[in-house]
């Protein structure tokens, strides 16, 4: 099978002398590796230095191999030195931040998949006007936002707290879960829910028992995006929060800027990868719906 | 009653989503417009002041770096992500071998937040221990790269952040592109006599002009909004050679107390954004509805 893929390539280029060719298939796999490893550098820059003593990182180069698995700066990135009052370490703002996405990415996303069904099954006149008015809500830039949010966030006394990160991420979440289910909805045939509703079903038992059994691929989707774009948030993160209420993006650049003592170049490394991995992990698994995500709704920065 | 309810109960289901959004987006864009026109400092005041805030706002220095510093990297991120998205994506078009891993590498920077890759190119460009000791160590005695800590260079590393976390979702977006076109479209050009060459740059690359416009659009958008990845990597410095407008904007906010300086500024964002994303919006409505 390979073969014939191989073999019918090269006819495609059958103008040109075999040797052309060659060097042409050559020339191409040369350049989509010399950027494969520009892609990956950081990444094995990033494992390597977590792994290596600040000793090896002064000796050695970007590259060198660390001479043993040393997962030490894992435990004080996580779990701190132990030494109490100025020791920054990640376990709970990892916390934080899993008490911040899962309501807010299931809210964003049941209140978006309920939006996408009545703007599709239940369509009114003027209802494609809501759509653009909600869609608008994907590409304002936050700032526009950032000062009136600040204070109804303080005047609902939940600023600088984790349910006030949720009512954020869940509002801004709106526009891009609507978008989602809007669009998949509108591939579902109508007549589907004519005829339930012709047999008398209402409208949630059409949503529970039409719509919601074929929607197992848009959920995913959507909560892959919700999550991704929740987990890395930083702007609302640093300015509705501080402090024990951050979210784990925060912790992270708190801890590689605080400027105390020695810089411990493997420690900010491990707690880059700890930062990361959730969502790392998300991508190598489901990398199929992150990538329809982002490519149906990639607009938000 | 009940009646009622039930003819309404789709209106209602949608009540929330459009009364947040009315209310947290919208709303809250035109109360930060009317500040923009206050002289509010600390806290915000409402007797209108007219519009000063945007006559200071352009008189400032920082202000004008800052637009200076978005231009730039607008245009270099532009550039190098859309050249690097079309090679990467039609020397996969190839059939190539491993087709999967490499795409699977082209991408992943996209799931990291820009915090964690601003900490990673960070540590990887600072001039004692990073690339600069490496070409040293190398036997390149003379060699320099202190970019991050240079006045006049420090906003190209953030391009080169940028662009390698976000050149692998073009490339998604012209993979994607590509692929839906027919193969009898090729087909019949190569029957032409027409080379690999030039079925790419005179017939597949001019159909895929919506994918360029939307390309553009996102990373318009992204480049604008760009925030997390200059804080992680340069906190807006040396100085303040790498500041930009979202910088700018929440610095003057909440640490300055410049409220109504900082609504001004955020404004300027809002319109900017708007001028792109307005005309791609109309257009996008115009495809669907001629479908």
């Amino acid at each position: 099978m390979q073969d014939n893929l191989q073999s019918s390539s090269y006819k495609e280029l059958e103008q040109k002398s075999k040797y052309t060719n060659m060097f042409l298939r050559w020339f191409l796999y040369f350049v989509l590796i010399l950027f494969a490893s520009y892609f990956i550098f950081p990444l094995y820059v990033m494992v390597v230095t977590s792994l290596k003593t600040m000793e090896e990182i002064r000796q050695g180069t970007l590259l060198t191999w660390p001479s043993s698995l040393n997962f030490d700066s894992w435990l004080v990135a996580w779990g701190g030195r132990g030494y109490g009052a100025g020791d920054t370490f990640l376990r709970p703002y990892f916390w934080n931040s899993i008490k911040m996405v899962v309501p807010a990415v299931f809210f964003s996303t049941f209140i978006g998949a309920m939006t996408g069904y009545v703007l599709t099954k239940w369509r009114f006149k003027g209802d494609q006007w809501v759509f653009l008015f909600l869609l608008f809500g994907c590409f304002i830039p936050f700032q526009a936002i950032l000062l009136p949010m600040a204070r109804t966030l303080g005047t609902l006394g939940i600023s600088n707290s984790v349910v006030g990160l949720v009512l954020v991420h869940t509002v801004y979440g709106i526009p891009f879960t609507t978008l989602f289910f809007r669009n998949y909805y509108i591939s579902v045939p109508t007549e589907l829910v004519k005829a339930a509703r012709i047999d008398g079903a209402g409208f949630f038992k059409i949503f529970f028992k039409i719509l919601l059994p074929i929607s197992a691929p848009i959920i995913v989707v959507t909560v892959i995006w919700q999550f991704t774009q929740i987990w890395n948030d930083f702007l609302f993160g640093s300015t509705f929060s501080f402090g024990e209420a951050a979210p784990i993006q925060v912790a992270l650049n708190n801890m590689v800027l605080s400027s105390t003592s020695v810089k411990e170049y493997n420690v900010d490394m491990a707690s880059a990868i700890i930062a990361g991995i959730p969502t790392l992990i998300v991508y190598v698994l489901a990398g199929k719906y992150f990538i329809r995500g982002l490519t149906s709704g990639a607009v938000k920065g | 009653m009940f009646k009622w309810l039930e003819k309404n109960l789709p209106k209602i289901v949608m009540a929330p989503a459009v009364g947040l959004i009315g209310w947290f987006v919208y709303g809250f864009v035109l109360w930060t417009l009317y500040i923009s026109f206050t002289n509010s400092k600390i806290l915000p005041k409402y007797e209108l002041w007219g519009v000063g805030q945007y006559v200071k706002l352009w008189a400032s220095r920082k202000w004008l770096i800052s637009v200076d510093n978005l231009l730039i990297f607008t245009a270099l991120f532009l550039i190098f992500c859309i050249v690097i998205g079309i090679i990467l994506a039609i020397f996969l078009d190839q059939k190539i071998r491993a087709e999967g891993v490499l795409r699977t590498i082209y991408l992943y920077p996209m799931a990291l937040s820009f915090i964690v890759t601003g900490t990673a190119w960070k540590w990887i460009l600072n001039p004692t221990l990073g690339i600069q000791k490496m070409f040293i160590d190398w036997g390149f005695e003379n060699f320099t790269f202190d970019w991050l800590v240079n006045r006049e260079m420090a906003i190209y590393t953030i391009v080169i952040a940028g662009v390698w976390q976000s050149a692998g979702f073009v490339m998604a977006l012209f993979l994607a592109g590509l692929r839906s076109v027919e193969d009898e479209i090729v087909k019949a050009a190569k029957i032409d006599g027409a080379g690999l060459f030039t079925v790419y740059w005179k017939i597949l690359l001019p159909m895929m002009r919506p994918v360029f416009f939307t390309s553009f659009v996102i990373l318009v958008h992204i480049s604008i909004k760009s925030y997390d990845l200059i804080v992680a990597l340069t906190q807006g410095g040396p100085g303040i050679s790498t500041t930009m407008p979202a910088l700018f904007m929440t610095q003057a906010a909440f640490h300055k107390s410049q409220v109504g300086l900082s609504a001004a500024s955020a404004m300027m964002m809002f319109m900017a954004v708007a001028a792109v994303i307005i005309p791609y919006l109309y257009s996008e409505l115009r495809r669907e509805n001629a479908r």
